[in-house]
């Protein structure tokens, strides 16, 4: 029965270009209505992977299915029912917004055509704007004509690549409202993203970075993996600090947060030791946030001697 | 002074430009290719004093004499005797359809006037239709009767006499008044064709590449064959319009006689728009950007416009130069063209030139969605 929900499976998955090994070994399942976050540094493959998931890319290696169909053979079928959204805005600047979602209705063959773009037109707000050159919108408005493009034709699954990269608060924040709704009407959602609190928002959190999945999980079970102990400390003119913890051992990593700074280590007595000659009524103690734990992971990739947080976790490689 | 003109920041931009010169393969090999191809073409292709014309020989005397003459024409090398005595009718289809541009006529009585001295009558049809590919020829051919009867010697030595012992009538076909517009301006239809329709459309996918609309389109459930064909078709209508302007102009303003059948111009237009279409399309999935497909569509462009009879004569070029201009749809589209126009042609002496062009449109369709990539890879 659970088999029965499953939209996304796919195993050992590889893509290389030339020399380089965009993607390593990766596999996923995704059940239906997540909102899936994939994370990682730029040029970690999440681009790549989701790529590979709608047959836009043939993988090296691996096989997979996505809503059914394999991925190797069947990436036609896959593009039906599969709404993506490419990472930089892809519409045709020279087309009007509702010209546009026109455009697309008729490739996917959409019965009723006129009123379910009235219908999309109504439910992103964009009434006003069905008659503006693409071009003339700002940021906001192109990706939500863009989400509302891709969910035209009713996909069950959702790769959105970046949706929010140089949108305003706001407009990020609407955006992600709309995808909370889509995913209980029972869409499942792909999402990559840079932003943390988006990644907060998500109901599957998968690290990725360089070709490899290091962490897999819920929010919670992600930022309990990491192990971290972090004590955050307030106050003026915390540069000189920061230069002083970096290297003491225990202390794993010193980051700001705006102007609170967050110091974080794995093994809490150790931690404790490094800070004790600092501490003063500054220092707080608090729970790790989801951005210390990746923070911690981008770190572990770098350091061969740290512990791997998942199975999946491999040593970290050089350049070939 | 330095804020004004610095050294350092024109080298900066010097060497950036030389460092995306170098990253720019195509380009760089157009540098190179382009004046190589000019050099080749105007050097070795290109005469403007065209030889070697394709000839007919319609002989209804067959006697020394008259191989004499045969001879005289072929040792001109002005004239390339074809092989064979042929019928009068088989030798205007082949000045019909474009595979000679001379008809020497020799009528049955020729040798026997000739001994009498009762100055027979030599009949030499040309295809006037390029004027620049006859005139030399024309003027060879005058030298060559002066000159004739200096063959003869002994009892026959009166044949020496001036005025010449043979009565030459040169008969320019199709363009009698020998005006050039009529024969580029046809010419011009096809030119104009091959120049818009291979540009546009090698624009047509870069574009989508270049603006990142590609990504989008890729991942829609649509074929190679949908979007080659969709993005074929309204250019078909683009070209129709030009057709039909050209055609007007070439009426009303240049007054270039319309001796065929215009219906027939305007489908045989089909497979060579389409064809040119093809060319442009495969070009777009050839170049990563609109500069490439720009260089590309020229360096089509240069052989199509001199090596296919449209600037220069083409049976005056070197034989590889027509093999090569064989290959090229202009060349048949011309040959279509002139034909309907200034000759009258009808379907069947236009077909096989319409065969050359379907034959061209399906090897680069195929080509083109061949390489068109549904991946991203």
């Amino acid at each position: 029965m659970k088999n029965k929900n499953i939209v996304i499976d796919v195993r050992h998955l590889k893509k290389q270009f030339g020399q380089h090994v965009a993607v390593k070994d990766f596999s996923l399942q995704v059940t239906q209505g997540e909102i899936c976050g994939f994370l990682g540094p730029n040029g970690s493959g999440k681009t790549t992977t989701l790529r590979m998931m709608c047959g836009l890319m043939v993988p090296t290696a691996g096989s997979g299915t996505c809503l059914g169909y394999d991925i190797l053979t069947q990436s036609y079928e896959i593009k039906k029912q599969v709404g993506y959204m490419t990472q930089s805005f892809s519409l045709y600047q020279d087309l009007t917004a509702y010209e546009n979602l026109d455009f697309i209705a008729r490739t996917y063959g959409i019965p009723d055509r006129k009123i379910q773009i009235e219908q999309a037109l109504k439910n992103y707000n964009l009434l006003d704007k069905r008659n503006q050159l693409v071009s003339a919108l700002s940021g906001g408005w192109k990706q939500r004509l863009a989400l509302a493009g891709c969910l035209l034709h009713h996909p069950k699954l959702l790769l959105l690549d970046e949706p929010t990269a140089g949108v305003d608060p706001k407009a990020r924040r609407d955006f992600w409202d709309d995808i909370y709704a889509l995913s209980k009407q029972g869409i499942t959602t792909l999402v990559s993203t840079h932003y943390m609190d988006e990644a907060e928002r998500c109901t599957k959190l998968i690290y990725i970075s360089y070709g490899d999945l290091l962490a897999e999980g819920s929010i919670s079970q992600i930022i309990q993996k990491a192990h971290l102990t972090t004590w955050v400390v307030s106050g003026d003119n915390l540069a000189p600090l920061e230069e002083k913890l970096k290297n003491k051992p225990g202390v794993d990593q010193v980051v700001f947060f705006g102007n609170k700074l967050h110091v974080s280590g794995k093994n809490e007595t150790q931690l404790e030791y490094a800070i004790a000659p600092y501490k003063n009524k500054n220092w707080q103690h608090m729970p790790s946030t989801l951005e210390d734990a990746f923070i911690s992971l981008v770190d572990s990739t770098a350091h061969p001697l740290n512990q791997p947080f998942t199975p999946h976790t491999h040593p970290p490689k050089g350049d070939q | 002074m330095n804020s004004l003109f610095s050294w350092q920041r024109l080298l900066a931009i010097i060497s950036k430009e030389f460092t995306q010169m170098k990253r720019d393969r195509l380009t760089f090999a157009m540098i190179i290719g382009i004046p190589f191809i000019q050099l080749v073409l105007f050097g070795y292709a290109i005469n403007s004093d065209p030889k070697n014309l394709p000839t007919a020989v319609v002989a209804a005397d067959d006697s020394s004499f008259t191989r004499t003459l045969i001879n005289d024409f072929q040792n001109s090398a002005y004239f390339k005797i074809l092989p064979g005595n042929m019928s009068n009718k088989k030798a205007n289809w082949l000045l019909e359809t474009g595979q000679a541009q001379f008809i020497i006529c020799i009528p049955p009585d020729f040798s026997q006037k000739l001994v009498r001295a009762e100055k027979p009558e030599l009949l030499v049809e040309a295809d006037a239709t390029d004027p620049a590919a006859t005139s030399n020829a024309i003027s060879a051919i005058q030298m060559i009767i002066d000159s004739f009867g200096q063959h003869f010697s002994g009892s026959l030595s009166y044949l020496k006499s001036e005025p010449p012992p043979v009565n030459l009538i040169i008969q320019p076909k199709y363009n009698p008044g020998r005006i050039t517009q009529f024969n580029i301006v046809p010419g011009l239809l096809g030119v104009v064709l091959t120049m818009t329709m291979v540009v546009i459309t090698s624009l047509a996918i870069t574009r989508e590449r270049e603006r990142g609309t590609m990504e989008s389109l890729l991942a829609m459930p649509v074929r190679p064959l949908e979007v080659m064909l969709g993005k074929l078709i309204p250019y078909i209508f683009v070209g129709y319009i030009q057709v039909v302007l050209i055609l007007l102009a070439a009426y009303y303003l240049f007054d270039v006689p319309f001796n065929g059948s215009v219906l027939l111009l305007f489908v045989s237009c089909l497979p060579f728009i389409a064809a040119n279409l093809a060319v442009g399309l495969t070009f777009s999935t050839l170049a990563k950007n609109q500069l490439q497909a720009m260089q590309l569509s020229f360096f089509f462009f240069l052989p199509s416009i001199l090596l296919s009879g449209f600037m220069f004569p083409f049976h005056g070029m070197p034989d590889w130069a027509q093999t090569l201009g064989n290959t090229l749809p202009l060349t048949h589209f011309l040959l279509i063209v002139r034909g309907i126009m200034l000759k009258g042609n009808g379907v069947l002496a236009i077909s096989h030139s319409v065969g050359a062009i379907l034959l061209f449109f399906i090897f680069v369709l195929v080509l083109g969605i061949k390489r068109y990539r549904q991946t991203l890879d």
